[in-house]
């Protein structure tokens, strides 16, 4: 343990006024303790801190996994601001997130407080809508890629036989949009209705029977009670979904991986994720590839932070902050005036 | 009362609803899966179950090691869960219970890597196993997820609540030292806990996709996952025995999650709240 290490000389000097043996080294006795903790902190060494300070450092070279380290500087970082198809995967990515998350937040909310109300059958509805949840993705896409498909897709066969025309879903950019947002919406809408409804049921009925009392109506209560109190979880569902959205990456590589483009026709499912994979381990430039990586990094934190600022900081609580603030700083100003005028 | 009983009824009809959006794929799956292709091709399209599905779950067989890839999978999927409740119970019971200079600095730590996506890490994580020689190993896909941030994070969460102080000191009095203290009083304490975390390890490692890619070159040696994309890929055109792979490979799963789920969606709600 470098802690122990460190702090070893300091503790043998004082050892020499008072008994080393009354006084237990407390780093020697906590060794148990790190033992137990360490297995975490050195696999994250290994395969995660060296890996992130390593990226950084193979983002300023250029390197195909083979020869030697070429240093190059800023150069991918500034290619990558202008290079157009890094731009159109963060478009596309974007794209996806906002048809999946804003349909799916939605939904949750309604089953959420559907199941919130229904008081039978609760655990068979709670198991059907989280089943979606934990299938592979690799599996939910090909069922998904089947009813988008062109030709002989189920929901093609059905605009068809109401008199409408087909719409080849997976050769244009935004019809693959809309189904990878469709998969991973239907993935994710159960999952997030069982935590809205964890949040509800957390709310006491007697806020809701006081509301009433006062003859609050049924939207009023949603308004005022429900989703100011729902707000931490809403914005833990927020953050996760933008987390997950951000690094999209299976469902497009299974409907177009294996037709040569990894974005699909027009690059219309191409991810931000799908691109560093496509550069690193498809043509070898790993330099580039961790870049991508960074910039991937930045956007999520950034995103986290909008989530944070829109839903997480609530006005009473930066409105009482200011006024705290002004408050203070009237304090000061009349001390310092105080002090002037004591002076002179 | 009446505004109460028409509410339930409107909750249901709502709830069914989506029941059947969110099961319809799988039967979907299984129309295909027992269907041959020319029939799903056919206009209309077939929407009943139908009688190939043996016949299609053989011809999975016939091209690819199925069994194989699903040994693989069970195999790293079973080594990650038992030392991801081993490694995690054991640093969340630490941090929980007991006090130790430097605790909160490396908690505090533990806490920031939940901000790295994995995605970032990823090229230097395949060079560093390269520099091992452990591509294309079972290592490559147990070794880096053995200790996990969230796991011990909610262990911890778990342990803080679920044990007693007095349990620890009764223990220390009978002269127990640490790990014995984690073995008699921990662990038979954070069962319930340590089965919820076990089901979603192992959901999470049978599931993932991107990572078993990278590492597993051979193409002798494919995970489950990995060996379904490859069979959509190299024999897309026979969607039958697609879907039944893919039926296949969701079935087992289904299974675990249907026999521990309950008290594992609870745990999920749970989980979220405490963030």
């Amino acid at each position: 343990m470098a802690v122990s290490d460190a702090v070893r000389p300091a503790t043998t000097v004082r050892g020499s006024d008072t008994d080393p043996a009354k006084r237990p080294n407390k780093f020697r006795q906590a060794f148990p303790q790190y033992v137990a903790v360490s297995p975490f902190f050195i696999l994250f060494a290994i395969f995660g801190a060296f890996p992130v300070f390593f990226s950084i450092w193979l983002s300023f070279h250029s390197w195909d996994g083979i020869g030697q380290l070429k240093w190059v500087g800023l150069e991918q970082y500034s290619y990558l601001f202008t290079d157009p198809t890094f731009w159109k995967s963060i478009t596309n990515t974007l794209i996806i997130w906002v048809l999946s998350t804003v349909p799916m937040l939605l939904l949750a909310l309604v089953i959420a407080n559907a199941l919130h109300n229904a008081t039978r059958f609760r655990s068979f509805y709670r198991i059907a809508y989280f089943i979606p949840n934990i299938t592979s993705v690799v599996a939910v896409t090909m069922v998904f890629g089947s009813v988008f498909s062109n030709n002989f897709g189920l929901l093609n066969a059905f605009l068809t036989s109401i008199g409408l025309d087909k719409i080849e879903w997976l050769s244009q950019p935004w019809g693959i949009k809309v189904a990878i947002a469709t998969i991973v919406a239907w993935r994710w809408t159960g999952y997030n209705a069982i935590i809205f409804l964890a949040g509800l049921q957390a709310i006491s009925s007697d806020i809701y029977e006081a509301a009433k009392v006062d003859g609050a109506s049924p939207r009023q209560q949603f308004w005022q009670i429900t989703v100011p109190l729902l707000r931490p979880v809403i914005l833990f569902t927020a953050v996760t979904s933008t987390i997950g959205g951000l690094q999209i990456f299976t469902e497009s590589q299974v409907l177009f991986g294996a037709s040569g483009s990894i974005g699909g026709p027009g690059d219309g499912g191409l991810t931000i994720v799908s691109y560093l994979y496509d550069n690193a381990f498809g043509s070898n430039q790993f330099g580039y590839g961790a870049a991508i990586g960074w910039a991937l990094f930045i956007l999520i934190v950034l995103f986290s932070i909008i989530n944070w600022r829109l839903i997480g900081g609530s006005d009473d609580e930066r409105l009482t902050k200011r006024a705290a603030r002004r408050a203070q700083r009237k304090i000061a100003a009349e001390r310092a005036g105080k002090e002037y005028a004591d002076a002179h | 009362m009446r505004t109460e009983r028409v509410r339930e009824v409107t909750s249901h009809v709502v709830l069914m609803l989506g029941v059947l959006v969110s099961l319809f794929p799988f039967y979907w799956m299984l129309v295909m899966a027992s269907n041959t292709t020319p029939d799903i091709f056919a206009y209309p399209p077939k929407l009943l179950i139908g009688s190939h599905l043996w016949e299609n779950m053989g011809n999975v067989l016939d091209n690819i090691d199925f069994f194989g890839a699903m040994l693989l999978t069970l195999f790293a999927s079973l080594g990650v869960t038992v030392l991801v409740l081993f490694f995690d119970s054991l640093a969340a019971f630490a941090f929980a219970k007991y006090e130790f200079p430097g605790r909160n600095l490396l908690f505090g730590i533990l806490l920031v890597t939940f901000m790295i996506p994995s995605q970032l890490a990823l090229v230097p994580q395949f060079v560093t196993l390269a520099e091992f020689g452990w591509i294309g190993s079972l290592k490559a896909l147990i070794i880096p997820g053995a200790a996990n941030a969230f796991g011990i994070f909610w262990m911890r969460q778990y342990a803080k609540g679920a044990i007693p102080d007095e349990l620890i000191s009764a223990a220390k009095v009978d002269g127990a030292g640490f790990f014995r203290q984690y073995l008699t009083v921990g662990l038979p304490v954070l069962r319930p806990g340590l089965a919820f975390l076990g089901i979603f390890t192992f959901i999470n490692v049978w599931n993932d996709y991107l990572w078993p890619l990278i590492v597993m070159t051979d193409p002798n040696r494919l995970t489950l996952q990995v060996a379904l994309q490859q069979l959509n890929g190299v024999y897309g055109t026979d969607y039958s025995m697609v879907m039944a792979g893919a039926l296949m490979s969701v079935i087992p799963l289904i299974g675990v999650f249907i026999i521990g789920g309950r008290h594992f969606i609870a745990d999920i709600a749970a989980g979220a709240m405490k963030f």
